[in-house]
């Protein structure tokens, strides 16, 4: 496991009362193990889109999505396998979970489910779990129901219940919009040392450039559904080609040129 | 010359009183001015949106406001004791003088009703005189403003990217034109193109219908440049107040410094800042009472 390939993806929406929409257009990149790639561009420019076609949530209107180099399954045991090798992590943690059941049901069922834990070690796992993304003290943590929590505190049990099955590949739809620094680099490493040991391949949606660039091999710029430009982290940010890259990394805050004394 | 305050609070604390009690807002001061946009920041868990919940009297058990009272200073020369309001008077309060962008905003639209019907109804309820023509006019007119473009209208929620959605439930706090927006991390789904477009259109509206803005988000650089004032949150307390300018030259707590500190810069070294995130400092205990 495995390398992820989009081949010439396309995916078109009808607008009510408009005209048909392309939300992603010819789009080819390929997600390889221990790879972290990142994905940044502008609302609405098909991000999100992307990410569902590769957890199979959405299906392509053209083009192909291959695993290891053959079409992704799409029903049966292949599927279910395929479902726990791919794992996302959802734009939105407010809808995600599940607002009757606590925090460790979350984690449960992807541990015991996908064979990741038994029941004698299952305490210990979710707290493990927690600990990592910082939900802590773990112990409180695990009984709280969704509405207990922050907003941030609530995307990191989104994070941990990814985390469970072991997955090979993660797609994180703005994983962390809601972290503070601190936490947010301390996920973000997390991440990192995972892809490092476990070699975890990560698809990582964000509109923080900073992010990005410190914690990718590449980074794909979306614009309108294509993708406008990608490459190396640095060259991209450092050196960006097109005009679109060029204003979305001047219009990033600068509290030192703002503040400046002249 | 009359006071141009627009909100008081004083001496406030906000408990959830479950088995193990949460502290979650401690003895907050602030004063809010007419015009003003006041930035909050702090971490994670700190207490913004359940402060935000209090002023907007949209707390439910277990959360208790266990002292303290948040005035409002109405611009039609009197005061609204927010705690006292009773439900009639809330419907009026809610939207009409203080609106609020949840935080998830994107889960907060209703998912069987189209965008142009959830606009229209605030204005349905709010301004009952409107005729039809008007309403929908308003409410393209505010799609227009956010950049998500009027020929949406009719899409239903599930139909518009993140983003998106978070425009529109912006769009509906300022449908009213209140007396004061509270905007809870209003912008995590909004790159920083479209977020500028927004902030500037906010700005503007204010400066013409004289709106104060508080403005919650972890994102300090942010912050920084849109704010009259910032806030810092640290487990439920407000530890630092001052004008942004101030913040960023001459912090006073060590937390703020902390989080001046640990952006990372998007054309600084690579990698520098990378793991300062496993700070041992950090206090990662709740606030327990
Ligand atoms: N089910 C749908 N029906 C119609 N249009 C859709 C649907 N889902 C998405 N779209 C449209 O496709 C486009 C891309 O949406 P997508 O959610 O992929 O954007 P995004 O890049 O994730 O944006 P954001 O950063 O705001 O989350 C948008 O114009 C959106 O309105
Ligand atoms: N119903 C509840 N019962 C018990 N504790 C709660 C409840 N709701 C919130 N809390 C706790 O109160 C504290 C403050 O939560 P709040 O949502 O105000 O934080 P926040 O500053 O908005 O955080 P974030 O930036 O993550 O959204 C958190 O520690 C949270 O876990
Ligand atoms: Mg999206
Ligand atoms: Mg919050």
């Amino acid at each position: 496991m495995s390398t992820l390939e989009f081949r010439n993806v396309s995916k078109e929406y009808r607008v009510r009362g408009a005209s048909k929409l392309k939300a992603v257009d010819d789009v080819s990149f390929s997600l390889e193990p221990g790879k972290t790639i990142a994905l940044v561009g502008q609302s609405g420019s098909g991000k999100s889109t992307i990410a569902k076609m590769l957890v199979q949530l959405e299906r392509p209107t053209s083009g192909e999505i291959l695993l290891d180099g053959k079409p992704v399954p799409r029903f049966g045991r292949g599927l279910r396998d395929y479902r726990r090798h791919v794992q996302m992590v959802f734009q939105d943690p407010f809808a995600s979970l599940n607002p009757f059941h606590p925090v460790e049901h979350h984690l449960e069922r992807p541990l015991l489910l996908h064979k990741r834990s038994t029941r004698a070690n299952l305490d210990a796992e979710i707290e493990q779990l927690l600990t990592r993304v910082q939900l802590t003290p773990a112990s409180e943590m695990r009984s709280r129901k969704p509405h207990e929590l922050s907003g941030g505190q609530r995307q990191r049990v989104a994070i941990a219940r990814a985390l469970a099955p072991k997955p090979s590949v993660l797609i994180a739809d703005e994983p962390v919009s809601m972290l503070d620094v601190s936490i947010r680099l301390g996920v973000l490493n997390l991440l990192g040392d995972l892809q490092r040991e476990e070699n975890l391949g990560v698809l990582y949606i964000t509109h923080d450039l900073a992010t990005a660039r410190h914690f990718s091999d590449e980074i794909m710029v979306l614009y309108k559904g294509v993708v406008v430009e990608s490459g190396p982290a640095d060259d991209v940010i450092l050196n960006p080609q097109h005009d679109y890259t060029k204003r979305l990394r001047d219009a990033s805050p600068n509290p030192e040129s703002q503040f400046a004394t002249p | 010359m009359t006071d141009d305050t627009l909100l008081s609070i004083r001496d406030y604390n906000i408990v959830y009183e479950t088995e193990r009690p949460v502290h979650a807002v401690r003895d907050v001061n602030l004063k809010l001015q007419r015009g003003e946009i006041l930035g909050l920041a702090g971490e994670s868990g700190c207490g913004k949106t359940t402060l935000a919940y209090g002023i907007n009297r949209l707390l439910r058990p277990p959360a208790v406001i266990r002292t303290g009272s948040a005035i409002l200073h109405d611009k039609g020369g009197y005061d609204i004791d927010i705690n006292a309001l009773k439900v009639k008077e809330l419907r009026e309060y809610r939207w009409d003088k203080v609106s609020m962008v949840f935080q998830g905003a994107m889960n907060a639209l209703n998912p069987v009703i189209s965008i142009e019907k959830q606009l229209g109804d605030i204005f349905s309820t709010h301004r009952p005189q409107m005729s039809k023509a008007d309403r929908r006019e308003e409410s393209a007119g505010l799609l227009d403003l956010i950049g998500v473009g009027r020929d949406r209208l009719r899409s239903f929620p599930h139909e518009l990217s993140g983003g998106m959605r978070q425009r529109v439930m912006i769009a509906m706090a300022l449908a009213l034109k209140p007396q004061l927006m509270i905007m809870d991390e209003p912008t995590t789904a909004l790159d920083v193109l479209v977020q500028r477009d927004i902030l500037q259109e906010i700005s503007e509206l204010r400066s013409q219908f004289g709106f104060s803005v508080i403005f919650i988000t972890h994102d300090l650089p942010l912050l920084l440049e849109i704010s009259d004032r910032i806030a810092v949150m640290l487990q439920g307390e407000i530890v630092e107040l001052g004008t942004a300018e101030r913040i960023f030259r001459r912090p006073d707590h060590v937390y703020t410094e902390r989080l001046l500190q640990s952006f990372p810069s998007l054309t600084g070294e690579r990698g520098g800042f990378i793991r300062s995130g496993n700070d041992e400092t950090r206090t990662k205990d709740e606030a327990i009472v």
